[in-house]
């Protein structure tokens, strides 16, 4: 810990090196996390492969909040498209899992292009009940499209074949846990490298002034519509991983209820580091699944306290907590000679 | 013909039901710049306490409502002390969290003391039975809801713009800072103001029963669309709040009566365009 | 000298209400002249007008010979017609190398790569060490820019503008609210802007003005009242009238 801290000022660009190990110790981290699920709870792989489900869900959401200050309460639209485009897909005889995946990220991009388009054009207020409407709408559109979508009962009756032709989809749902927890870690890796270049510190720029970026010669309409493309593709693929571990999409996953949700982890997790996405959906659904188990309307006001809480007392989520208390520790151990 | 008078009337006190609810709504977030998402948790409670006086008390239908009006403020005045007071001014997203939050505390708890059941609130007979206008029947609660409307809209009106409360509160909403200055306890007014609201979102409450039936869900289920009409209107206006209320709740109402399958579609198409093309609203003030 | 810059009767009414009347203003290369006027006179605005943060009422702004009243404000500034601003607008969140790098990105037209690190490339990275270096701001590249003095924020907007490449710079009052004894950091700044450049400063501070510029432009309400040398400025009738009061009478005059 000290010797990092001496040779940090030395190395001459700090902050990159500095963000390297920091990055490289969170994947550890998700990883060792991973890991310790699968061994933890083997009965409940189903209920985990969900929580990378919505995780990525969550990551795709800080994109847009966390990193552009575009806030959304419709991302569910982008999920769902994703989930329905892959359950469709594999009706129809696409069933290798990777493909799915990739039709799910399409799926999601397009939705997010078309998503990005309607809401951009208002800001604040209006550009909030946009994408509530963006979202109502294709809800109701996916229950009357019931042909397709299978309405109310939702998309079943589709398999995905055997990962690379060797790993069946099993009972336990080891395969497809195993298969999200990769998909997870590649998609924060990307995502990681998504934030650090020139675009993403762009859009950190848009999301405290975006007259300042315009009068640096920057468009900033082009730049938010390529993140709700982004985020769109990593919605999607969340979509995709549901549809894919559950064998069945539900109306469920183009909800105002689930974009609401997927808005209230995510700021219990902290907003804009990536981590805070996933330490909220993880502490969220964990609960979810403990105390609603015993009341539904216990969780419920457990997660409306919480919610009022963190707006009050902690502002940077919980992940924020943990960040404002390192430096603090740090600086203790700095002082001493 | 029949069809077309049947789906005015209904389209009518379904828009003047809606505006009962919404303009308590609207007066939050055009003066107090709070997007209040718990708003319609508030209507819940109102209406859960009319139904438990009607049917558990044995207390009529007025004094239902007045209970149910007078209890939903008394609750939301030391909320508005300790949260809401909090959350003026600061980023919308705060308060749609914070009001998200007092939403699902609202649902938990009740439910937790009220059971989880649909709650029906009694129609008086009076209400009960069609009433005859001569060339046509008309279910009385349709009637009663509309002039309830009116009243509201027509009260509301007389108290911003003839009264001396108005005038402050004109004053507050145009700029604060000079009001505070001019001698006006803006902190009073703010609060006035949202008991006032709260009123309104509980009188709607019980009294737009019929159509929104009061369950468990009810403060989320309808979230959103108390939101979506206060911001087609414009937030803060009266006529905007009506024309929106009127505008959607004809749109809504015609889309279930010819195609009910498509739920509730023709209502969001709508409102994504008409906020694509008026983004603060039909009568929305310059932010 | 060749004309770089023209602006053509530009006018802007709010309402009723004129803002800015029929101001024409040419600029060569090298100039260096000051926008002086009362408060209220219509300097911002006119700034404003020029960059297209405003569109005018009617009037036109040429740049190079090129009429550029239809363009934005972002295709204005890559053509070369650059802002700094009043009250500092920079990212409390990232620091001055990040807001140099940024600029020097996009002038690249590279800034909206996904692909790539923001600190790869050697050659953008000198590019901002010097310019860093050039205004003083080598010692506090790497901090948040939220805890910078408001001095050394000023010379960011400064560099930020600079990073721009651009040919015409206006600078919307560089030295307001910058302590005394961080006010030559600026001046020194400015002296040493590229000599090819047109500059066009808004300030109030009188002795700024006299050391920086070789042409004084005086506003008021919204029309130009003067035009000339420094030296004469103090001596002229109607700036004295604009500056001592009975703004009616100067309105009048149009």
């Amino acid at each position: 810990m000290q010797v990092i801290a001496k040779s940090r000022p030395v190395a001459s660009p700090p902050k990159a090196a500095g963000h390297l190990v920091r990055d490289g110790a969170g994947l550890v981290l998700i990883l060792a996390a991973g890991a310790a699920g699968y061994w933890l709870f083997p009965d409940n792989l189903a209920l985990l492969t969900r929580v990378i489900a919505i995780a990525l869900l969550v990551l795709s959401l800080d994109l847009l909040v966390g990193y552009c200050g575009v806030a959304s309460l419709g991302q569910a639209t982008l999920f769902g498209a994703g989930a329905y485009a892959a359950g469709m897909a594999c009706l129809r005889g696409v069933t290798e899992p990777m493909t799915l995946i990739a039709i799910g990220a399409v799926a999601g991009a397009c939705a997010g292009l078309v998503m990005g388009t309607i809401m951009l054009r208002a800001h604040g207020l209006a550009q909030l009940v946009l994408s509530i409407a963006i979202v109502q709408l294709a809800h109701e559109a996916a229950n009357k499209a019931s042909a397709y979508t299978g309405g109310s009962d939702g998309l079943a009756g589709f398999s995905p074949s055997p990962l690379f032709g060797t790993f069946e989809f099993d009972l336990w749902g080891r395969t497809a846990y195993l298969f999200g927890l990769g998909l997870l870690v590649l998609v924060f890796i990307a995502l990681k490298f998504v934030v650090a270049s020139p675009f993403g510190v762009l859009c950190r720029g848009i999301k405290e002034d975006p007259v300042r970026i315009r009068s640096m010669g920057a468009f900033v309409f082009p730049v938010l519509l390529k993140m709700f493309v982004i985020s769109g593709a990593v919605a999607g693929m969340g979509g995709a991983l549901a549809a894919i571990s559950t064998q069945v999409v539900g109306l469920d996953s183009v909800s105002f209820e689930l974009s609401a949700n997927s808005l209230v982890m995510l700021v219990l997790g902290g907003l804009g580091s990536l981590y805070g996405a996933l330490i909220g959906t993880v502490i969220f659904m964990g609960f979810e699944h403990v105390v609603s188990a015993i009341n539904p309307f216990h969780w419920m006001t457990m997660v409306g306290a919480l919610l009022i809480a963190v707006v009050l007392v902690a502002p940077g989520g919980l992940g924020g907590l943990v960040s404002r208390l390192r430096p603090r520790l740090r600086g203790r151990n700095g002082e001493q000679p | 013909m029949q069809t077309v008078f049947s789906i005015a009337i209904d389209a009518f006190a379904y828009g003047m039901a809606l505006f009962i609810i919404c303009i308590g709504l609207s007066l939050t977030m055009g003066l107090m710049r709070v997007i209040n998402l718990a708003h319609g948790a508030f209507a819940m409670i109102a209406g859960y306490i009319a139904s438990y006086a009607q049917r558990e008390l044995g207390t009529g239908y007025a004094v239902a409502i007045l209970l149910a009006i007078l209890g939903t403020i008394a609750i939301s005045i030391p909320l508005e002390r300790l949260l809401y007071r909090r959350i003026y001014g600061s980023p919308q997203l705060t308060q749609v969290l914070m009001t998200i939050g007092i939403t699902f505390c609202v649902i938990g708890i009740t439910n937790f003391f009220f059971g989880p059941t649909l709650k029906t609130i009694p129609l008086p007979a009076a209400l009960s039975t069609p009433v005859d206008l001569g060339f046509r029947t008309v279910a009385g609660h349709r009637l009663f809801v509309m002039a309830c409307g009116v009243i509201v809209a027509g009260g509301l009106w007389f108290l911003i713009e003839k009264t001396a409360f108005g005038i402050k509160l004109r004053a507050t909403v145009d700029n604060a800072g000079m009001a505070d200055a001019l001698g006006i306890k803006t902190q009073v007014v703010y609060a006035i103001s949202f008991a006032i609201a709260m009123g309104l979102a509980a009188f709607g409450g019980v009294v737009a029963a019929e159509f929104l039936p009061i369950e468990p869900y009810y403060a989320l289920r309808y979230m959103v669309t108390f939101l979506v009409v206060v911001s087609v209107g414009g937030a803060g206006s009266i006529p905007g709040a009506l024309l929106a209320c009127l505008v959607l709740g004809a749109i809504d109402t015609t889309g279930r009566y010819l195609m009910p399958d498509f739920g509730n579609f023709f209502f969001y198409a709508a409102v994504i365009a008409i906020v694509c093309v008026f983004p603060r609203g039909f009568l929305g003030r310059a932010q | 000298m060749s004309e770089l810059f023209r602006v053509e009767g530009l006018s802007k009414s709010f309402g009723g209400l004129a803002v800015s009347r029929e101001i024409d203003l040419a600029m060569n290369a090298g100039d260096r002249l000051a926008l002086i006027g009362p408060n209220g006179a219509g300097k911002t605005t006119f700034v404003n007008l020029v960059t297209g943060q405003l569109r005018p009422s009617s009037g036109r702004v040429v740049l190079n010979g090129e009429d550029v009243t239809g363009l934005g404000a972002v295709r204005r500034v890559r053509k070369g017609l650059v802002r700094t601003f009043q009250v500092t607008r920079l990212f409390s969140d990232l620091t001055p190398e990040e807001h140099v790098t940024l600029t020097v990105l996009q002038r690249l037209g590279r800034a909206t790569r996904i692909i790539g690190r923001f600190r790869g490339d050697a050659e953008v990275s000198a590019e901002v060490e010097s310019l860093l270096r050039t205004l003083g701001l080598l010692d506090v590249a790497r901090r948040k820019v939220g805890e910078i003095a408001y001095g050394q924020q000023r010379l960011l907007e400064i560099a930020i503008a600079l990073a721009l490449k651009p040919k015409v710079l206006l600078l919307d009052e560089p030295a307001a609210g910058v302590p005394s004894t961080e006010t030559p950091r600026i001046e020194q700044a400015l002296e040493h802007l590229p000599p090819s450049l047109a500059v066009l400063m808004i300030e109030h501070d009188m002795d700024l003005v006299f050391r920086f510029a070789r042409r004084v432009v005086v506003l008021a309400a919204g029309e130009i009242i003067f035009e000339g040398l420094p030296s004469d400025v103090a001596a002229n009738e109607k700036v004295r009238e604009a500056y001592l009061g009975n703004y009616a009478h100067a309105r009048r005059v149009a």
